[in-house]
């Protein structure tokens, strides 16, 4: 598949440093992502991974460095109210799915599907559940829109959370190991609903994934950590037949 | 006992005891209470001690016909109770709120005010604190009158409203830390998620994190709301109006009236005792139901555990198989 360079910029990163306490996750991170790219990224756990997803949409505060989603520009810094707004424009524009899926267990799927543009975009109830029916019946669960999480598998609620953040209508979605947490045979029916996310929907997409196989087939671009740089880059073509660098190989070596 | 020898691996053999043995008297009782039902022994034991009570009673020669004359007295503090519990619970609710919400923030304002506000109504007496309110401040009223014409009026509190005042600034104190811990107890990613879709912090509490909490409040809350039953008492202390008078109160008038003090707090014993007793049948269903919920949810979740296939994951040893989903993949990484 070859990579969409042409679109528009949805994210711009320049030297993005994450420090916590004395431990530095993030060691300069320079990474553009553009309009219907989909982006893996991979490597050993503690390499920063998620940590780049979450600085992106500022559940993490960056200690250096400037990060741009759909040209809204954030940079660390005392969170004024003005900042705590631009903060909350990035993060309308932008859905995270969670390893753990985090939905609300005290809503039904629908509900936790239309919660957003309820709350957040202040929609009417009536206009969304439509659209919140639809979502869920686009990742296969039609019949499960009143049940309660509890009630679901976890390939099951981790597809209502895919439904909840599309609801948000995002430019980019951020998925943190979306399937680590699944049992085996379920990580199948997740990993399907990104792969027609991306070429059906040709959504903007950052992976943080250790399914090579979903990598290989969806990817446009991989991005291998480690200690908290990309320390290569390259198309899934490039990364699986030619890896550059030994860290790479020995972590495709172990995980393949 | 000693009939059994659980040493396999001992190398001294011991020599076994003689297997019959003589019928005593203590084994005779313990084989006879076998056949009597726990329910059956539990309920002896009650009334034991309340014939014990009800003998002292009798021996003690307390005046039955004034409390028969006076109980309706006493029993008309009832409302009163429970209108200044119920009041001052729904005020405590509304400061314990307030009040988790400032001591989970992280403005220095709200932080401080609620930090003193915990500390000083859990750090001093609640009978100190009525006295304050009742009495201190109308003085400080009328001090202050001078210079701000109206105030001592305004300081100037009734019974009722006083003794709501600190009944709840006290009990919200105490109910404020349970709320944080309410808060609290909500797993950490559900901010997260509500934030990721572009909530604002009052939003995520109210819509996510607030609605959970309250599951986790609602039975320590009940248990405060039975406490404050009982500590109304300490109204009476403040001197009622007969209008106004709760249990305690009415019973301390009565007794001292006509020199029957032990038989009047006797019957407001038996009031409050009667009072908590059904407020406690009632927590005791609310919990059950609450945590009905908790373990229904606990074993719905419990199949997703289970591996795919059965016998996939351990085959050779039926031990291990029974260990398998006692593993919460959850924890594991």
């Amino acid at each position: 598949m070859e990579a969409r360079r042409d679109g528009q910029l949805v994210v711009r990163i320049r030297g993005l440093h994450k420090s916590f306490g004395p431990l530095e996750v993030l060691r300069g991170i320079d990474l553009d992502v553009h309009e219907g790219e989909v982006v893996v990224v991979f490597g050993r756990s503690g390499s920063g991974k998620s940590t780049l997803l979450r600085c992106i949409n500022y559940l993490e505060e960056p200690t250096a460095g400037v990060v741009e989603v759909d040209g809204i520009r954030l940079e660390p810094g005392h969170r004024t109210s003005n900042k705590k707004d631009l903060i909350r424009q990035v993060r309308i524009r932008t859905g995270m799915v969670f390893q753990q899926f985090n939905l609300f267990p005290h809503m039904t799927a629908l509900e936790n599907v239309i919660e957003g543009p309820v709350t957040v975009k202040g929609l009417r109830r009536e206009d969304v559940i439509p659209v919140g029916r639809e979502l869920l019946a686009k990742v296969g669960l039609a019949d499960k829109a009143d049940e309660y999480p509890i009630r679901l598998s976890g390939g099951q609620q981790q597809r209502v959370a895919i439904a909840r953040a599309l609801a948000m209508e995002p430019k980019l979605m951020l998925f943190d190991e979306p399937t680590s947490a699944l049992d085996p045979e379920l990580i199948g029916e997740v990993l399907a609903v990104m792969k027609a996310l991306a070429t059906e929907l040709h959504m903007t997409m950052i992976v943080v994934t250790h399914e090579m196989g979903f990598a290989r087939e969806v990817a446009h671009r991989m991005l291998f950590f480690h200690e908290g740089t990309i320390l290569e880059e390259g198309t899934p073509e490039e990364i699986f037949r030619r890896p550059k660098r030994r860290e790479t190989r020995r972590f495709l070596d172990a995980v393949l | 006992m000693r009939e059994v020898n659980p040493e396999p691996g001992a190398g001294t053999v011991r020599p076994p005891a003689p297997l019959e043995r003589p019928v005593g008297l203590r084994e005779r009782l313990e084989l006879a209470s076998l056949r009597v039902p726990f329910r059956v022994k539990l309920a002896a034991v009650w009334l034991a001690i309340f014939i014990v009570l009800g003998a002292m009673f009798a021996a003690s020669r307390f005046d039955t016909a004034w409390m028969r004359d006076e109980w309706l007295f006493i029993l008309q503090g009832l409302p009163w109770t429970v209108i200044i519990s119920g009041a001052s619970i729904a005020l405590a609710v509304v400061l314990a709120l307030v009040g988790s919400l400032a001591r989970l923030s992280r403005n220095p304002i709200a932080l401080g005010v609620s930090g003193f506000y915990v500390s000083f109504f859990r750090g001093t007496p609640l009978i100190v604190q009525l006295f304050m309110i009742y009495l201190g401040l109308p003085q400080i009223g009328a001090n202050l009158e001078s210079r701000i014409p109206g105030i001592r009026e305004a300081l100037t509190l009734d019974l009722l409203p006083a003794a709501i005042l600190g009944l709840g600034l006290n009990y919200g104190a105490y109910m404020t830390e349970i709320f944080r811990a309410g808060i609290q107890s909500i797993g950490h990613g559900q901010m997260e998620a509500a934030y990721a879709l572009g909530m604002t912090y009052r939003q995520a509490m109210r819509r996510v994190i607030l609605p959970q909490a309250i599951r986790v409040i609602i039975p320590p809350t009940g248990n405060e709301f039975i406490a404050m039953l009982k500590d109304s008492a300490l109204v009476g202390l403040l001197g009622t109006a007969v209008s106004q008078m709760e249990i305690f109160r009415r019973a301390t008038l009565a007794g001292r009236a006509d020199y029957r003090p032990f038989e009047a707090f006797v019957l407001a014993a038996a009031v409050y005792w009667g009072l908590t007793t059904v407020f406690q049948y009632f927590q005791g269903r609310l919990e059950r139901r609450l945590s009905k919920g908790y373990v229904r949810e606990y074993e719905a979740k419990r199949p997703r555990f289970l591996p795919a296939t059965p016998g996939a994951t351990g085959g050779a040893t039926g031990a291990l198989q029974v260990e398998v989903p006692e593993v919460d993949p959850q924890q594991g990484h």
